[in-house]
């Protein structure tokens, strides 16, 4: 719904709305790159179909001074380049915001609105005017209109031409459109329009210590650094990209400088199913493996994972989630897969799972998933989103540590196999719950069965009760004592503490950040705490039972935190609340403050979902 | 299934390859399958075939899917690491393994229900990805573990225990994996050793995915008259159009053959496999004649045997992925990790 815009100098929400395949991804991107060079935090949500050519497309960037990056719903400037979709972009700037359209066929009257400044400009003449052929015409205009922007928003301009130089240094002929269409935007804007418009750009530093990055490159960067050097996988949206970072970054550093060959494998699986043999079979040999997919493929892996639950075998997968059940929304997000991650797998089985909340923690998190993943010799998931995978995100430089040394996990080699009298697969030597393993192809004494039948502690095939329980009660000890291992829930505690409570997981976290500040400012206190790993640690537990009441906000119909925090902590299920938003877009502040409303001492004012 | 134990004792005149080993060493647990089932004979074949090629036992990985046929890898080469993965699926577990390690020889067990049914789709991808491995096929047309049911390659007419008779068409594997540009493809029956054991050996020589169909009868649920997987059936219709003869490469060539008849075909480790064709006209290095010849043998209602087609100059999967010579698994972390020199430079395009 439209509301009274405030203008001010860096707040801006920017929507533009394109057609799917003309370019306009990398203008937008080009976009977003300026402003944040220009030192102003800045987000960006890339509103995409399913489609590959014609359907409708947007991309918002939302810039705000005081760094808050979660989606915003308003729209101060709307550039609306497709017709098809125009009734819509119209209609969502907000009262007293701006339209730039392309003017060369005129606006219908259907779609004019009192309340906001049309401004129209002739970009398709201008393309045909002065560019040849129709493909570069299509991708021009998209320039161009950046170019308009950069004279309305007050945008600096050498950054911009900075950036294309960059971009184009080895192709003249693109550069040299490319200026002479960010100028005919910019010269047109500053003669017809009145500029800079009143929500404009100043150059700020707040951005200097940070880098812009997609979680899904985050996380592919991750894996090479944890060291992992088989990857298998299917393509699927929105974590195809994972593959394509890592496919990257092992090309730049991981082809052996003297033979010219690869220091991992990339395997194009046939499906998800045989990726997670795959990444299985490689973990059984000592790689550190991995799969990225999304929640489709976990529901493919489900058998797969359960296996390597049960035999103990390492191995990562990644799920990037988008909106489900069944094929669902493929291209918007959802945390729909909480559940699903947890316990995936017939039989009883439980899992360890990360949750990263932007690209820093992709990285992070990728990395730690590998050395948990050794070290209890279990599958270990690392649960994103498309908002934190597909999206650009600005996160503080990531930094490594060059002592680290990845933890294997109990791992037996050739002369400590020498020593033992008779090697045991499963039997818990110094009671932790975990059991050394031992890699083919390093000693006869070593050599097991690895089987997802049952088997006793010795290795050995069984149907005997007992035998059986007391393998499965050590791997549920196992897994519930990497609690203690996952990233701690990071916890947002006002002085001494309040009776509510908000407990929150992944991508939802900025939006909760920003409204807890709103309702602080009117306040409203309440503290907040962020769930980061699965099984819960302590610090969870305690939260919950310090707050009287504790809101559970997520993105899924089902309440899955919530049922999850029920099943897994001895929290009262009279504490608990729920606030879902399940709808397949980023979460917003107005999302995250209506839903808690109900369960507030009083009402804090309206704020637009 | 036997349940008198094997007795630990050697016997004193017992063959010693140049491990020091003997065949004892290469055998495993005890079978639980059914006396008289063909894929105990498999088992021995191999355990034979290990022996005589001398594998190091513990640098031989063996997997398996589920069935009856998955069982077997439990019976043989003990100090090897064995893996049962899921239904259908060993052949992604096998190809994740070889791509981390890829000095290991592999060996994968599997079955008609679990290769051409559930896993039919895995079958065919491990043959295209030709991961470097011997996969036996233990061939009986029926699900022995729940009792009976028709598999995919069960042949039209034949009958059940009961007396139904199967009414949809078969899945040939041996056309199958021909098709599909395998490169290494032979057929045999595990009551004829002579003819399986050079096969195994050829097999595990090859360089890329060596696929074995072995028709191994079912004596429980189709070994009766109206099955055309039967002992009976299979000896009668056997149509062997090549012997096969393996030469290790640090052995002599003894054997003297007639001019013609012979074809020799050097392995990537150096072995040499002799093939004596029994049709002179038969090529088995011409994928397209070898599919004629076959359907012509199969039209008449016979079992073509031996090691029908071999391609020892393709492409395995390492080929294709350009991966090192040396196993993934052994790459130092050092190599592996670009540390927070590659970081800063990665991170100055995120700027």
């Amino acid at each position: 719904m439209a509301r009274e815009s405030d203008y001010g100098v860096n707040d801006l929400g920017l929507k533009i709305a394109t057609v799917n395949g003309t370019g306009s991804a990398s203008a937008n991107g080009l976009l977003l790159q300026a402003l944040f060079r220009m030192g102003i935090p800045v987000s960006g949500k890339n509103v995409f179909p399913s489609n590959i050519q014609g359907l409708p497309t947007w991309y918002e960037i939302r810039v705000n001074k005081d760094g808050y990056t979660a989606r915003s719903p308003d729209f101060q400037l709307v550039i609306a380049m497709n017709p098809e979709s125009y009734a819509r972009d119209i209609e969502e700037v907000v009262s007293g915001g701006w339209i730039l359209y392309d003017n060369t066929r005129e606006l219908d009257d259907e779609f004019r609105r009192d309340d906001v400044t049309f401004l129209g400009i002739p970009l398709a003449d201008m393309c045909v005017e002065h560019f040849q052929g129709s493909r570069i015409r299509i991708l021009m205009k998209n320039i161009t209109y950046v170019g308009a922007l950069v004279a309305l928003l007050d945008i600096d301009m050498d950054v911009v031409k900075g950036m294309l130089q960059e971009k184009f240094s080895s192709k003249q002929h693109l550069m040299d459109a490319n200026f002479t269409a960010i100028e005919l935007g910019y010269t047109y804007a500053l003669e017809h329009f009145d500029c800079p418009l009143p929500i404009r750009l100043e150059a700020m530093d707040k951005t200097k210590d940070c880098v812009m990055v997609t979680g899904n490159a985050a996380a592919a960067l991750g894996c090479v650094y944890a060291g992992a050097t088989v990857g298998a996988w299917y393509p699927i949206t929105p974590a195809t990209s994972v593959m394509d970072g890592f496919t990257e970054y092992c090309r730049r550093f991981r082809v052996d400088p003297d033979t010219g060959k690869n220091n991992f494998c990339i395997l194009q699986a046939e499906d998800e199913l045989a990726a997670a043999g795959m990444v299985i079979g490689a973990g059984w040999m000592g790689a550190r493996a991995f799969s990225p997919t999304a929640g489709p493929g976990i529901s493919l892996m489900s058998e797969f994972i359960g296996l390597a639950y049960y035999a103990e075998v390492p191995c990562v997968f990644f799920n990037i989630q988008r909106t489900g059940p069944s094929t669902g929304m493929p291209t918007r997000t959802q945390q729909g897969d909480l559940m699903l991650c947890a316990y995936a797998s017939h039989g009883d089985t439980k899992h360890i799972v990360l949750f990263p909340a932007d690209p820093k923690e992709c990285f992070e998190f990728s990395v730690q998933a590998f050395d948990l993943a050794e070290r209890f010799q279990t599958p270990t998931f690392v649960v994103s989103d498309l908002d934190i995978g597909m999206n650009d995100w600005m996160i503080p430089k990531l930094e490594w540590d060059d002592s680290f040394v990845p933890d294997r996990g109990k791992v037996l080699a050739a002369d400590e196999l020498e020593k033992v009298e008779n090697f045991y697969r499963y039997l818990d030597l110094d009671g932790d719950h975990i059991t050394a393993r031992t890699l083919p192809g390093v000693h006869s004494k070593g050599a097991y069965f690895t089987r997802g039948s049952g088997h006793d502690k010795y290795g050995r095939y069984t149907e005997d009760s007992d035998a059986y329980v007391e393998v499965m009660d050590r791997l549920l000890a196992k897994v519930e004592s990497a609690a203690d291992h996952v990233p701690a829930p990071e916890v947002f505690e006002t002085d001494g503490g309040k009776s509510v409570g908000v407990v929150s997981v992944g991508g939802c976290h900025w939006a909760v950040l920003e409204a807890r500040d709103t309702l602080a400012a009117e306040g409203i206190e309440m503290d907040y705490l962020r769930i980061r790993g699965f099984p819960f640690s302590q610090a969870v537990e305690q939260f919950l039972e310090d707050h009287g009441t504790v809101i559970v906000i997520e993105q899924n119909r089902d309440e899955q935190l919530k049922n999850l925090i029920l099943l897994e902590t001895s929290c009262a299920k009279e504490k608990l609340q729920s606030v879902r938003y399940y709808g397949g877009q980023p979460l917003s502040k107005g999302h995250v403050i209506e839903g808690v409303t109900p369960f507030l001492t009083r009402e804090p004012v309206e704020v637009s979902q | 299934m036997s349940y008198i134990k094997k007795p630990a004792a050697r016997h004193p005149k017992l063959k010693v390859n140049s491990l020091g080993l003997t065949i004892r060493d290469y055998e495993g647990s005890m079978s639980t399958l059914c006396a008289g089932c063909g894929h105990d004979s498999v088992t021995a074949a191999l355990v034979q075939a290990f022996f005589e090629l001398e594998v190091e036992p513990h640098r031989l990985a063996k997997l398996s899917g589920i069935g009856c046929s998955s069982k077997t890898p439990a019976y043989f080469v003990s100090e090897a690491h064995g893996f049962n993965a899921v239904h259908g699926r060993m052949p992604s577990v096998a190809a994740g393994a070889n791509a981390a390690h890829r000095d290991l020889l592999y060996v994968g067990i599997s079955g008609d229900g679990d290769s051409l049914s559930i896993g039919l789709g895995q079958f065919c991808h491990a043959i295209r990805r030709n991961v470097n491995m011997l996969y036996v096929l233990e061939n009986n047309g029926v699900y022995g573990l729940t009792k009976g049911q028709f598999s995919a390659s069960a042949d039209i007419g034949s009958t059940s225990k009961g007396g139904v008779a199967n009414q949809q068409g078969p899945i040939d594997p041996v056309n199958t994996a021909l098709s599909l540009g395998a490169t290494f493809v032979a057929r045999s029956f595990s009551g004829d050793k002579d003819q399986l054991i050079p096969i195994l050996k050829a097999g595990l020589s090859h360089s890329g995915f060596a696929f074995v169909d072995v028709i191994s009868p079912c004596v429980t649920f189709n070994d009766h008259q109206g099955s055309t997987k039967s002992y009976a059936h299979t000896r009668s219709h056997m149509h062997e159009v090549i012997e096969t003869d393996f030469v290790p490469l640090k052995t002599e060539i003894k054997t003297e053959y007639s001019e013609g008849s012979v074809q020799d075909i050097t392995m990537h480790d150096g072995s040499v496999v002799k093939l004596h064709k029994i049709a002179d006209e038969y090529d088995p290095t011409d994928r397209r004649a070898v599919l004629d010849y076959l359907a012509d043998v199969g039209s008449r209602g016979e079992i073509a045997t031996g090691l029908l087609y071999l391609e020892e100059a393709g492409v395995d999967m390492h080929g294709f992925e350009n991966t090192v010579d040396g196993p993934l698994v052994e790459v130092p972390f050092a190599d592996l990790c670009p540390g927070s020199k590659g970081l800063e430079e990665v991170q100055k395009e995120w700027w």
